[in-house]
């Protein structure tokens, strides 16, 4: 069969709403946009692990030192099922984690940004695991089985991540004026970066239009950002917050909340290396490759050891 | 220094006693019993499974999807092995 009657299959396929899987026919865009997007999303939950890595040994009592650890190993575990899923698609474990340690693979701006208080833990679970969420929760009904069966399982531990988030907040908002200030502080820090992960606007996003007509995006950056917005205001009157956005209001005809201007030169100076801690999070990331090396050296020389005792026997 | 990423394997993991075993991803390891603790580590933080099976993937055998229609069709024909085949003039089976 020529190719144009197969993707012309394929997208019927698509139409129909069924789930792709690593060994069905697929366009070569397809894998490769799939390959781009998955991996990219496997190395920011890796990179993801940094930010709130920094404060372990700074949490304030045992029990918010447990619940970030527990987190951050989250975050190991998810970069791990996106790298698994991405692997079914004919690429290999060294090249994709090749191309993030040699810099030319992206993630996602958010984890460029500093973590200055204990209130940037609970900020980043509620805003920016909360932001994550609700791209992900689209992502588990993407075309791409292996990785919308990620998601599905990503989902159900995010929602612990977005609680333990919140309150961390919610506490520090019924605490002193230092407390709550700091709060305010960390959202004042944290609100628009939140936004910027959902993408360009819908007229500015290059690959929008391939993802969607394959419903591996099943909805636009700015749908999924309204989402957001309309989801998290509440929660922030709820414990006195306030958005840094003096331009938000509620829509009372559209149903929805307005918005302020988004700073994108901000987000493409981040995008292109030019973020506040671009470079020490590569430093810290290929330091830890490095590190660890004489770990994975010493598991496979137990490896081998053992299986030529096996043989022998 | 090494920075191969060792062998991949299979995850299959059951989520209670008695449940069939469900593929839950894959994990790469350079033993079978790495590869349990890896499997554990990464599909079952919170108690997700009662048992875990891996497998090395190079191991596993697939039927192709092309060949989806011809590999499955001596069945298409074989309606009769249904139980709504037979006709049971009103009785119950219940």
């Amino acid at each position: 069969m020529i190719d144009e009657e197969l993707e012309k299959k394929f997208l019927d396929r698509i139409d129909r709403g069924e789930v792709i899987e690593p060994k069905d026919w697929m366009p070569e865009r397809y894998r490769k946009q799939l390959i781009r997007m998955m991996s990219q999303h496997a190395h920011s939950e890796i990179v993801g692990m940094l930010p709130e890595g920094n404060w372990i040994t700074r949490a304030p009592s045992l029990k918010r030192k447990t619940v970030l650890l527990a987190k951050v190993q989250d975050e190991a575990g998810h970069g791990l099922y996106i790298y698994s899923g991405t692997e079914t698609l004919n690429v290999t474990r060294e090249e994709i984690v090749g191309e993030f340690l040699n810099g030319k693979a992206k993630y996602s701006s958010i984890f460029n940004y500093p973590t200055l208080s204990w209130a940037d833990m609970g900020a980043i679970g509620w805003l920016v695991d909360g932001a994550a969420i609700v791209n992900q929760t689209a992502l588990a009904k993407c075309s791409y089985g292996p990785y919308a069966r990620a998601m599905v399982r990503i989902c159900k531990e995010e929602n612990f991540h977005h609680k333990q988030g919140y309150e961390i907040l919610a506490t520090l908002m019924k605490g002193t004026k230092e407390q709550r200030e700091m709060a305010q502080d960390s959202v004042n820090r944290f609100w628009w970066p939140s936004l910027m992960m959902f993408g360009p606007h819908d007229k500015d996003s290059p690959h929008s239009g391939d993802l969607l007509r394959w419903k591996v995006k099943l909805y636009s950056n700015d749908t999924l950002r309204q989402r957001f917005i309309d989801r998290t205001i509440p929660q922030a009157e709820n414990i006195g917050l306030t958005i840094p956005d003096p331009k938000l209001k509620w829509n009372e005809q559209a149903k929805h909340y307005e918005h302020g201007d988004i700073d994108w030169e901000e987000f493409y100076n981040v995008i292109n290396g030019r973020g506040i801690c671009n470079k020490e999070r590569m430093r810290v990331r290929k330091k830890a490759h490095e590190d660890g090396s004489w770990v994975r050296d010493a598991a496979e020389a137990y490896a081998k050891k053992h299986s030529s005792k096996t043989v022998e026997a | 220094m090494s920075n191969t990423q060792w062998p991949l394997w299979e995850v299959f993991t059951q989520k209670k006693f008695g449940n069939p075993f469900e593929h839950a991803g894959s994990v790469h390891a350079p033993d079978k019993e790495m590869a349990l603790q890896n499997a554990r580590d990464v599909y079952s933080r919170r108690n997700e499974a009662t048992c875990i099976w891996v497998v090395p993937s190079e191991l596993i055998v697939s039927s192709s999807p092309e060949d989806v229609s011809s590999f499955f069709d001596p069945m298409n024909d074989k309606i009769y092995r249904n139980p709504n085949f037979f006709k049971t003039t009103g009785a119950s089976f219940e």
